[in-house]
């Protein structure tokens, strides 16, 4: 679902024709009634965890997002595991849920998965459970991140929380002098043209989540748990915004060409963003307005028919330390799941643990409404939630 | 028999078409995105409605549009290689118009973004010519002009092509018998080089009608092309079948285009 790859659409293009070529294939060989509808429980909820870590299997088949397999923490883990790393990278949260049909199909061992799509892998019987216990470093993670709702269902884990990051407001510290104190700007018609969000169908929370507050009569309590009349209010709202859009981003570098040329005023971005186009000298600020925000969580979920569990556990342990962790969050522009990390990531770069919020208290983290996959059972007990297919439908029809 | 490269392309080629327009035919399971094998028309009947008709119809606009830009540019162009320039000149004018095929096509897009956006190269001429800024980047007029300049050697060469097989004999026999210069242009040259535009305009359509990467890089927020339409359902959304059914349309229109071509001749002059 994120694009976040900076300059790569060649990239995509090529990831796009694998992919497709891979799912035509899949297709041309799965049995007719494949894939029927799971109800709502877990598929491999039963699935009995391991209880050891044994003798690596001398390889590890990654699904990840560009930037996640970077040989600074890569080699090092060859080294100390023997495990060699391939990775394919994902341009996309549906691409993962493709690829990882059929529990990684034998082919794949872990998936970097975003919160918009870990219910649908968990709920797919794509991943399984994971012993949290072989993974001791997860006890320094951040209190919310030790058993977050998108990955570990019923006290049951079905992967290891590695880094997160708010969506934040990006605003031209010109155009406000004072940081905007609400996301009103994103649908006000003084900014007509001069708005940028991005292209991507769980923005469609970030608007609920501005509507829970302007317009309490609706009853939002969840901006990814929406009724049929709350849906409908919500991709209103969407469409009486398209046209104050100049563009809706598709890369994090798309925006900040947007801000950099004075195109745009006001943006939906990632920390990432702000703290390039500071660097950049230009003249913007980000802020998490009253309403609080969206944000996206990833984990690392573990294929249902991993054939090399054992590296796939050394994988998660190695990813979880406090090194690692502040090893990727500066090389990618995130906010590690580690605790601890935050002196290391000051030691490798001044400054970078408050550029990326590492060091807010969890009450900045509770303003954040993290990212999971809308499904027609609502948290309040009844059926009647608006499920993805219908966001990215809806989605499509407010930018089309 | 089947000849090899025959039975090769019936194999490769067309069987993979077939399966993805068996695939339209299927659907997914909204929440687990796996795929439903049952044939229902859903898919179709998703997309003659809401935004789709819109976003078909500002594809095909615009095919149509670069089409004609690049004809209207590429015929002089053409016509001043294939019969007016010297020979020395000739080469230099087809080199020219084939070196930007060597570029990257993204760094082409990333120059006309630099040239269009505020603040660009378009605008700070304007300005300094005392006119209003254009503002032309991120916008449906920018694919315009970025789709005409990335396809115009596409529609360059297969006129050329044309133009320089007419026989000089001819002109002299049209000269001889009277007509005009623009009398032998329209009866005579401008006959023979119609396979020539309408091959150029195989391309040039059929390339902005499957182009789903200069929208996402130039468009603004109403730039949503078919393919773009396929890559989000295909990708974000998970939907193959949708998709599938989406892929459909680009080759219902151009077995329509390649019908009117072929009946202009435009596979002779390829």
């Amino acid at each position: 679902m994120k694009h976040r790859v900076v300059n790569s659409i060649g990239k995509r293009v090529a990831v796009a024709l694998s992919a497709l070529s891979v799912v035509v294939l899949g297709i041309a060989t799965m049995p007719a009634g494949a894939g029927a509808s799971s109800g709502l429980t877990a598929p491999t909820a039963g699935m009995k965890p391991a209880t050891s870590v044994g003798k690596g299997e001398g390889s590890l088949n990654l699904i990840a997002w560009e930037g996640y397999a970077q040989p600074q923490w890569v080699t090092p883990f060859t080294k100390a595991t023997g495990c060699v790393v391939h990775a394919k990278y994902a341009g996309s949260s549906g691409e993962m849920v493709s690829l990882m049909a059929n529990g990684g199909g034998g082919q794949y061992d872990l998936v970097s998965a975003s919160g918009d799509a870990d219910l649908r892998l968990i709920y797919g019987g794509s991943v399984k459970p994971v012993n949290m216990k072989l993974v001791p470093a997860s006890n320094q993670f951040r209190p919310f991140l030790k058993a977050p709702s998108f990955n570990t269902i019923s006290g049951v884990h079905y992967g290891v929380s590695l880094q997160f990051g708010p969506n934040v407001l990006l605003y031209s510290t010109k155009t406000f002098p004072k940081a905007p104190t609400s996301w009103s700007v994103l649908y006000s018609k003084k900014y007509k043209g001069k708005i940028t969000v991005p292209n991507n169908p769980i923005q469609i929370a970030d608007a609920a989540l501005y509507l829970m507050k302007a317009q309490p009569s609706l009853g939002i309590t969840d901006p990814y748990e929406l009724t049929q009349t709350q849906f409908k209010a919500t991709v209103a709202l969407l469409k009486a915004q398209k046209p104050l859009i100049a563009k809706y981003w598709n890369l994090a570098s798309d925006e900040i060409n947007l801000f950099q040329s004075k195109t745009v005023v006001a943006g939906a971005a990632w920390p990432y963003q702000t703290n390039t186009l500071q660097a950049n000298k230009v003249a913007v600020a980000d802020t998490i307005p009253s309403e609080g925000a969206t944000g996206w969580a990833d984990s690392w979920l573990l294929a249902t028919k991993a054939p090399h569990p054992n590296c796939a556990y050394k994988w998660m342990q190695w990813v979880s330390t406090p090194t690692v962790q502040a090893e990727q969050a500066i090389s990618f522009g995130e906010t590690p799941a580690n605790s601890r990390a935050c002196a290391i990531m000051n030691k490798m770069s001044a400054g970078s643990c408050a550029g990326y919020h590492a060091d807010q208290p969890d009450s900045y983290f509770k303003s954040i409404k993290f990212w999971k996959t809308p499904l027609s059972t609502c948290d309040n007990g009844k059926n009647n939630c608006v499920p993805y297919s219908e966001w990215t439908n809806a989605w499509t029809q407010i930018t089309g | 028999m089947l000849s090899p490269p025959l039975l090769w392309f019936l194999v490769i080629y067309l069987s993979s078409l077939v399966l993805m327009l068996i695939t339209s035919l299927w659907s997914i399971n909204g929440f687990t995105s796996q795929i439903d094998h049952h044939l229902t028309g859903q898919n179709f009947s998703q997309i003659v409605s809401g935004a789709y008709p819109s976003i078909i119809g500002r594809t095909v606009l615009l095919a149509v549009l670069v089409t004609l830009t690049d004809a209207v540019v590429a015929f002089p162009f053409a016509y001043v290689m294939a019969r007016v320039a010297t020979q020395s000149t000739q080469r230099i004018l087809l080199g020219a118009v084939l070196l930007p095929l060597w570029a990257s096509y993204l760094a082409k897009v990333y120059a006309w973004i630099s040239i269009l956006e505020k603040g660009g190269a378009l605008n700070w001429t304007f300005s300094r010519l005392g006119l209003p800024d254009p503002n032309l980047g991120f916008t449906n007029g920018a694919m315009w002009i970025a789709f005409s300049y990335i396809w115009l050697p596409y529609m360059i060469v297969p006129i050329y092509g044309a133009l320089e097989r007419i026989p000089s004999s001819l002109l002299d026999a049209s000269a001889d018998l009277g007509a005009s210069a623009w009398n032998t242009f329209r009866r005579v040259i401008l006959p023979l080089a119609l396979p020539g535009l309408a091959a150029g305009s195989i391309f040039t359509f059929s390339l902005t009608l499957g182009d789903y990467v200069t929208p996402l890089l130039i468009g603004g927020s109403n730039s949503t092309l078919i393919g773009n339409a396929i890559y989000e359902n295909l990708l974000t959304g998970g939907n193959l079948p949708l998709a599938a059914a989406l892929s459909a349309v680009p080759i219902g229109v151009m077995v329509i285009y390649l019908g009117l071509a072929k009946r202009l001749g435009a596979f002779e002059a390829l």
